[in-house]
């Protein structure tokens, strides 16, 4: 029987972890939080249909208990060495693991949006991040300004330290335009009264459904594309914000008071996975996310033999690609360990 | 007395290079502003006059200021200069006791040796002739240097040295035959009269029993005065004219003249002064990003020529790391921005929407903030200014709170003049309106501008560290020192551009325990943002940028300080090490006293409040 070990138990991870199971291998995932799941732990509802988190990450974790592989919990690796064909492993709980294949799983992290300090975050008082939204609009989420108060006028800010030279990321995140467009349409559904602007450079609705949900978003729900970046926010008295952009399409600049805005920070690819790249001694892009041998036949492929890529550790990617890419990473291990 | 023709070279090249000499400055001089020439006039009998002499001997031949960065680029510079000039004295002084006359022509002193056929018999001849040796062997080891240098420039702890164009070529080439030619022509001649002195006799008799010297004679005299006729007429055209401009610049700096926002006679004095030594190039951060192309040396050179791209004028981050390096003390920043100007086609923009309405102050109001738009896309910096005003008591007008027109100086930088000077006046209108007298900025940008190019008689205009500064002094401001590590990075605006150095560590000295690093004050680094460079790519400005951190990380710093919103958003994108200005940490310091002070249930609220400075 082969030991496979993915290190990361994101979404990724655990579908990697259940194919290869499947396939009759022997799978132990390390994951450094003290829970699986990744991200989504985090998310309220998921585009494009509004599924409840909820009902994934149950069906996960039966899966999970039916596949019966091995998880570490709040562990990461210190060191992988490889030897006769075998990887040996240490982890940082002092553990020795010898394994056939490593899969990396190791997934995003949010973009830090004090990095955008003209944006204000955690300066200003109202201005939140698409991740804070998500806990707010879980059910039983306050989503009030101030005492009774619930805000009128809202604003979505695209692109927080994506598409951004000046924040030092060039890609685009590919989720956060979506994401806005379902938060802002959660947000006029339980606050019918609030006007809600996005502010975007352009809207990539890339997916299944997207364009229509964000037809669905300016038809239905009433909710305001301005196409313009925003430049600044500045906090007044009563803590409502102005903030300044420009119309780039009527080629006006813009000024306007909101009680709440909401930035739509990036991905990158975060310390996590960058830690694990520098102990399999792996390259990343650029962008700091994971190199892939080849774009179109070998997106499961790191630089170093045996070792291979899942989900969004090699580019920003929805849950959907997420668990499509999991599952290609698992049908690449098991053909390789075949032929050896 | 007597003559030959060899002198011709020589001397017609020295009649052309006076001629010219005196056209060129009487033009540049005669081209300055009249207050700059009453200047002149002014300061002409004055002591002025003695510092400039005082300068030219410790700078133009001495030099001094090279000698301090690295010695043996200093004895060879000096070796060259002073040692040519005391041979160019020591031998009118010879000539003159030979020939017991004072008007003797230059040829007579230069070419001495080859019509003074006896050996010198009176004891002062005897000992100015040795002296006259010894001169000439002290310029010949500059030149063995010089050779050396060009060879190999490391000994000279200079990593580049600077590429000759055609007219330097020769100039170069015959500079370096000079003193070579001069040794062997007087030794050659001393060989065969039987005559010289310490070092030229026994050469010249060496020589002679070697070689058939009466053959040599001839050609090698003329092959000396050749080289220095050659020398002269390649004189305008390479770098050497710095030697006679250099001390003009030098006098007229010494009456004050500065220089001006266009170009003028000074500007270009300043310009023609510049000796290429190439030490400019060694603290330019931009060879860190591989740009090497575009330092002062190099623009000096192509204004020189004529031949300046705005691809390499604009390439230039405006820090002014070179300025204090430079021996000939040039104002290479504002060369910079005056040819900017110059080469910029004005910008069309009439700024008609700024309207100058009435300000209506409260009368208490104590000063003016104005936090600038940089300021404005770092909101920490100007609520953590708020918070300290709020702390003190201070009662202010917060001038650009809506903000307003920019201080200008952005445009300046990359020479759009014209428009600046609206929005300066603009800004100025509203302060003067004001009636405040004292006006606080955050940033060293608006700082300078603020200072240098807005006329506010009666009105101070501080830098929010050393308003901060006042405040503690006058005990309005609490202290509390964090225990926490930090480096201080000078803004180039402030600490080079303003000479604000000691203000912000005297505040930090209060607030946190500073550590002193190599690089800081004048030698400061840039963080790589300025906004005065706008060829620069992103990824070089981030090499310039990371390197100054990778040496502020050794230090291991709990935190990296600043006093300008620019270098902070700077050092933020790179995430290796907290940075936060001055006022932020003032701030965060004076919320944690009072927390221990204050009673418990405020302790939360200013949990929160510390949560959103983010330490
Ligand atoms: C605001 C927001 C909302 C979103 N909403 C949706 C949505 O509604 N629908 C949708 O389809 N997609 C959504 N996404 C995208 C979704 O979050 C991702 O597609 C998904 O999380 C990717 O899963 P992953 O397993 O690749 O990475 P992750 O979820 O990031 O999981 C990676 C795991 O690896 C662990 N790990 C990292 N480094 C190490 C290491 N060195 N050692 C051990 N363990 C490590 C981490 O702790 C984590 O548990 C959203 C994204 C954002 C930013
Ligand atoms: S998905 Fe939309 S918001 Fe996100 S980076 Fe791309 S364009 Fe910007
Ligand atoms: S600008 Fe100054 S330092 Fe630079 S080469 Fe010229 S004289 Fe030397
Ligand atoms: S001002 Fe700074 S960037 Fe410009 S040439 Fe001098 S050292 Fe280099």
């Amino acid at each position: 029987m082969k030991h496979i070990v993915i290190i990361g138990g994101g979404i990724a991870g655990i579908e990697t972890a259940c194919a290869l199971t499947d396939a009759g291998h022997w799978v132990t995932v390390i994951e450094k939080d003290s829970q699986l799941g990744g991200k989504l732990n985090n998310w309220s509802y998921l585009f494009p249909d509004f599924t409840p988190t909820e009902k994934i990450t149950v069906e996960l974790q039966a899966k999970c208990r039916d596949k019966d592989f091995s998880i570490l919990t709040s562990t990461e690796i210190s060191t992988i060495l490889r030897k006769d064909g075998k990887f040996n492993i240490e982890t940082s709980s002092d553990q020795k693991l010898e394994a056939d294949a490593v899969v990396v799983a190791t997934g995003y992290e949010l973009f830090d949006a004090h990095r955008k300090e003209e944006y204000g975050y955690k300066i200003y008082d109202h201005v939140i991040t698409s991740a804070d939204l998500e806990e707010l609009l879980k059910p039983g989420g306050d989503l009030t300004v101030a005492a009774g108060k619930y805000p009128k006028r809202i604003a979505f800010v695209h692109c927080v330290g994506s598409r951004d030279e000046k924040s030092g990321n060039h890609y685009c995140s590919k989720v956060c335009c979506i994401t806005g467009v379902k938060q802002a349409i959660e947000l006029k559904m339980r606050l019918p009264d609030a006007e809600i602007f996005c502010f975007y450079m352009d809207l990539r609705m890339y997916g299944k459904h997207f364009e229509e949900l964000y037809r669905e978003a300016q038809e239905k729900y009433d909710i305001q594309f301005i196409r313009g970046r925003l430049s600044e926010a500045s906090e007044k008295i009563d803590k409502s914000l102005l903030i300044k952009s420009e119309d780039t399409l009527s080629g006006r600049p813009l000024k306007m008071n909101v009680d709440l805005m909401v930035l739509l920070v990036g991905m990158e690819a975060g310390k996590g996975t960058a830690n694990a790249a520098k102990a399999c001694g792996i390259g990343c892009e650029e962008s700091g996310f994971l190199k892939t041998t080849d774009t179109f036949l070998k997106s499961n492929f790191s630089e170093q033999e045996g070792i291979f890529l899942a989900g969004s550790c090699t580019a920003p990617m929805s849950v959907n690609d997420t668990i499509l890419h999991a599952r290609s990473a698992a049908m690449e291990v098991k053909h390789w360990l075949s032929k050896r | 007395m007597e003559t030959t023709p060899f002198i011709l070279p020589f001397t017609i090249g020295l009649l052309f290079i006076s001629c010219f000499l005196v056209i060129i400055i009487g033009i540049w001089i005669s081209s300055l502003s009249r207050i700059d020439k009453s200047r002149i006039i002014h300061s002409i009998l004055t002591k002025k006059s003695w510092f400039a002499i005082r300068e030219i001997v410790m700078e133009s031949l001495l030099h001094r200021k090279i000698f301090r960065k690295n010695p043996v680029l200093g004895y060879m510079h000096m070796s060259l200069a002073f040692g040519w000039f005391l041979l160019i004295v020591v031998g009118h002084i010879e000539a003159c006791n030979h020939y017991q006359t004072f008007s003797v022509p230059a040829y007579m002193a230069i070419f001495m040796r080859y019509f003074v056929t006896e050996p010198s018999t009176t004891l002062s001849g005897k000992i100015l002739s040795a002296s006259m040796d010894l001169l000439l062997l002290f310029v010949l080891s500059g030149v063995v240097l010089a050779y050396y240098k060009r060879a190999n420039s490391r000994l000279f702890g200079m990593k580049k040295t600077t590429q000759l164009k055609l007219g330097d070529r020769i100039a170069l080439i015959s500079l370096w035959l000079i003193f070579p030619l001069r040794f062997l022509a007087e030794s050659v001649s001393a060989g065969i009269h039987h005559n010289g002195s310490i070092i030229s006799h026994p050469t010249g008799e060496l020589l002679a029993s070697i070689f058939p010297v009466h053959s040599f004679e001839m050609p090698l005299w003329w092959a000396y005065s050749g080289a220095l006729g050659l020398f002269f007429f390649a004189l305008p055209v390479s770098r050497y004219m710095h030697i006679p401009v250099e001390v003009v610049l030098i006098f007229l700096r010494n009456y004050g003249i500065k220089v001006q926002k266009r170009i003028g006679g000074y500007s270009r004095i300043q310009v023609y002064s510049c000796s290429r030594c190439g030490i400019c190039l060694d603290s330019c951060q931009m060879s860190h990003a591989a740009i090497k192309d575009t330092q002062s040396v190099y623009i000096l050179k192509h204004i020189r020529n004529k031949n300046l791209t705005d691809e390499k004028l604009f390439n230039c981050l405006l820090c002014g790391r070179c300025q204090p390096d430079c021996p000939v003390g040039l104002e290479l920043n504002n060369l910079r921005i005056t040819q900017r100007i110059e080469s910029t086609k004005e910008y069309n923009s009439s700024y008609e929407y700024l309207k100058n309405g009435k300000i209506a102050v409260s009368p208490q109001t104590e000063v003016i903030y104005f936090a600038g738009c940089m300021t404005h896309l770092t909101p920490a910096i100007i609520k953590s200014v708020k918070e300290i005003f709020a702390v003190a008591g201070v009662k202010y007008w917060f001038m650009d709170e809506e903000k307003t027109a920019c201080c200008g100086r952005p445009l300046m930088q990359v020479g759009q003049y014209e428009a600046a000077k609206k929005l300066i006046e603009h800004n100025r209108m509203q302060i003067l309106s004001s009636g405040v007298k004292k006006i606080v900025v955050s940033c060293p940008i608006c700082y300078k501008v603020f200072n240098e190019d807005y006329a506010l008689p009666g009105i101070r205009v501080m830098h929010h560290s050393e308003y901060l500064l006042e405040l503690m002094a006058d005990k309005r401001l609490p202290i509390n020192k964090l225990p926490l590590r930090v480096v201080y990075h000078d803004p180039c605006e402030l600490g080079r551009g303003s000479s604000i150095y000691h203000q912000p560590r005297l505040l930090l000295d209060e607030y946190v325990e500073l550590i002193p690093i190599k690089n800081e004050k004048k030698t400061a680094l840039c963080c790589g943002g300025s906004l005065a460079n706008i060829k620069i790519q992103m990824n070089e400005r981030n090499q310039i940028r990371d390197t100054a951190l990778d040496e502020y990380l050794a230090y291991q710093p709990d935190l990296l300080a600043t006093a300008c919103p620019l270098c902070k958003k700077t050092f933020t994108k790179s995430n290796k090490l907290p940075i936060h200005d001055i006022a932020e940490i003032v701030y965060m310091a004076i919320l944690n006293k009072m927390d221990i002070e204050i009673n418990i249930s405020t302790q939360i609220e200013k949990a929160n409040a510390d949560k959103n400075l983010r330490f």
